[in-house]
């Protein structure tokens, strides 16, 4: 990869994936008012400085062993793939500390930060699961943490709500707009811009204005890169047929397709929510719905109307329902790298309930989409049988229970 | 080579009247979806120098509570920039005031684009639109992409700057600027009412301070917090304007006169 080159030192402290103004194609950018401009300046620095800093990566390291519970397995589940035909296996990013993968990441931001001399961080949380994983890292570096969740979700989703203040965040509503996800990062934004110099900004996803998207993309790139140790163990080669992740932001997709984009040979399959259909208005389906925009600092495709207003979008899954997606995906998209296939809440909650049945483990229903997907490769790929399938299992289902018993 | 045969109005302003300049800001849409024009017309003969009129956006993150209840009043009295094109239509011809006073058209990037950057900008000249505030435009976008449509038009852009802002961008941002530069107060969105008594901070004084003595090319105004006559004659004395917002707003919903407000800042 071209990070890599010994000779080309510049590239190193540069931009890994996006173009050093942040754009993946025509995706991506830092569109902030000048209010963020200092702050975002100070992260991009100090990001690009991370990358060759031997201290931080070995407290990351450190954490994501011990304290995280990395490598994170790489399980052949035999059962589901005598159904499918394939030889399947599951990335079980399920099993980290706080139950989802949204852990790697507020691991490496809360060291950033503590580099930046911050005491203050603030996050954006929709379903809860990345507010618990920075009250988290909160908790463990003495960190004060406050969460800006909707008032919508703060009711849906009650026992985040309860973990994230048992670890001593404070977690604010959202009352602005729909009050759900996008709303509750409006109001991390303004709180950001109203506290730029003791607090900053963890977001959740690989969204928002560069370096944003490169550097959450970086700290979960862990996921692909121990995927190719762990396949190579298995079947003498790092790269599998399919790589298979849910997209609503994006951040588990970007760290599974990571180390994989440049293997042209590994094709990278994005599972985004369809929420009733992706012709019922009733949807989150970025890619097959959206349209080009800029929000939250990126430019990027959007659910929006024609005049721009943005639009909430809707999935049963309270991780997917993100109205934008990373710039990344939409420029992998766009270029035809990454294959979308938009699933619906009814497709997931079975593939879901199905992975339960066969191999014991009950899904996230953000990662369901991405199981749901095996039965589109299945249809269209009449080899199937004789390929090698590696699906991102993003997140466990405890926190979906309600969800799956009243559906199921 | 294109000619422009009018004078942009926001630099005969400044040229006219170097001092006190009174900017207010209000949304358009809001209260009601037709009162854009009212409010606009009795701004400018009240005796309002320049009027930012903004366009409402679902995401606006650069503001604070009072611009975005604003903003979904006006989304859901069902405004857009159609709408806002169509209200404004003729109204430099209308008698009064309004054939001279600048307009500054203020928004989100998101929703202009999704007019069309050249058929926006048309419709502003169209109109007689004199400067457009895009918050959330950077500098590097807006010189390679942007910049020549909007010269093209007429059309002058104002940027913001911040008490962070380091003087080396200050210089750019102004070098880039035309109209005049648009200081934020404090580093906060807008509306930020902390500072109860309208005092300015030492800090505060420091940065405006250092713009002055910077010699920027634009004339300056101060922005954010500024509410009433108190705050904008201190602003003032560091500049050659202020602008108002959120205090119009809150001054709109209480179904006040807008002479009023503008009479309560301007009044010896």
């Amino acid at each position: 990869m071209k990070y890599q080159t010994e000779n080309n030192k510049e590239t190193i402290l540069r931009s890994k994936i996006a173009d050093n103004r942040g754009y993946y194609g025509q995706f991506g950018g830092a569109y902030i008012p000048e209010m963020l401009y200092p702050n975002i300046e100070e992260i991009e620095k100090a990001y690009y400085a991370l990358q060759d800093d031997d201290e931080f990566k070995k407290e990351f390291e450190y954490l994501l062993k011990d304290y995280v519970g990395r490598p994170t397995p790489l399980y052949f589940a035999k059962r589901l793939s005598e159904k499918y035909g394939a030889k399947v296996y599951l990335k079980r990013e399920d099993l980290n500390h706080t139950g989802a993968h949204k852990v790697n990441n507020t691991v490496g931001q809360v060291l950033l930060a503590k580099k930046l001399g911050k005491n203050k961080i603030v996050a954006e949380t929709g379903a809860g699961q990345h507010g618990v994983a920075t009250a988290t890292v909160c908790a463990l570096m003495g960190m004060e943490c406050i969460v800006f969740m909707g008032e919508i979700d703060i009711e849906r989703q009650q026992p985040n709500v309860a973990r994230m203040k048992m670890l001593g965040a404070e977690v604010r509503p959202a009352l602005s707009g729909s009050k759900t996800l996008k709303d509750a990062t409006n109001e991390a934004m303004r709180y950001w811009i109203n506290n730029p110099v003791d607090t900053h900004y963890i977001i959740g996803s690989v969204v928002g204005p560069h370096p944003y998207p490169e550097m959450v993309a970086w700290f979960q790139s862990v996921i692909s890169e121990e995927m190719r140790n762990q396949l190579t163990e298995k079947e003498g080669t790092p790269n599998p047929d399919y790589v298979i992740a849910c997209v609503g932001g994006g951040s588990n997709a970007a760290g599974a397709f990571y180390h994989y984009i440049d293997e042209k040979n590994v094709q990278l399959i994005a599972a985004e929510a369809a929420g009733m259909g992706i012709s019922s208005g009733q949807t989150a389906a970025t890619i097959a719905c959206g349209t080009l925009g800029v929000l939250h600092g990126s430019k990027t495709l959007l659910m929006q109307t024609q005049d721009g207003q943005v639009i909430e979008p809707y999935s049963i899954s309270a991780g997917l329902d993100y109205p934008g997606i990373g710039a990344l995906h939409a420029y992998l998209a766009d270029s035809k790298r990454a294959k979308f296939y938009a699933i619906t809440d009814e497709q997931a909650m079975k593939a879901g309930q199905e992975l339960a049945l066969l191999e014991g483990i009950i899904p996230a229903i953000e990662s369901a989409h991405a199981l749901a997907a095996l039965n589109n490769l299945k249809e269209e790929d009449a080899d199937f049988d004789e390929k090698v399938v590696i699906i991102n299992l993003s997140g466990r289902g405890d926190k979906d229970l309600s969800t799956y018993s009243k559906y199921l | 080579m294109t000619t422009t045969t009018t004078k942009n109005r926001i630099d005969s302003l400044f040229q006219r009247k170097p001092n006190e300049i009174l900017t207010i800001y209000f949304t358009a849409g809001f209260p009601k979806l037709e009162d854009t024009r009212r409010i606009l017309i009795e701004l400018s003969d009240a005796g309002t120098d320049l009027i930012e009129i903004g366009m409402p956006f679902s995401d606006p993150v650069a503001d604070g509570e009072t611009i975005q209840y604003s903003n979904k009043v006006a989304l859901d009295n069902g405004m857009s920039i159609r709408q806002l094109f169509e209200q404004l239509e003729g109204v430099r011809n209308e008698e009064g005031n309004i054939k001279q006073t600048p307009i500054v058209l203020m928004g989100y990037l998101n929703p202009v684009l999704q007019f069309g950057i050249e058929d926006f900008c048309k419709k502003c000249k169209e109109i007689g639109i004199d400067g457009l505030i895009l918050p959330d435009l950077p500098l590097f976008e807006y010189e390679t992409e942007y910049k020549s449509v909007f010269e093209k038009y007429g059309l002058h852009i104002i940027f913001l700057v911040t008490p962070q802002t380091s003087e080396e961008r200050i210089k750019k941002i102004d070098e880039l600027s035309n109209g005049f530069l648009y200081m934020v107060s404090s580093n906060s969105t807008t509306g930020n009412t902390s500072n109860k008594n309208s005092e300015l901070s030492e800090m505060q004084s420091d940065y405006f301070n250092k713009i002055k003595s910077l010699n920027l090319k634009n004339p300056t105004q101060i922005g954010f917090g500024i509410s009433d006559k108190k705050s904008f004659k201190q602003a003032t004395s560091y500049s050659n304007g202020a602008i108002i917002g959120s205090a119009f707003i809150r001054h709109l919903e209480s179904g006040k006169t807008v002479k009023e407000f503008v009479e309560s800042v301007t009044s010896k």
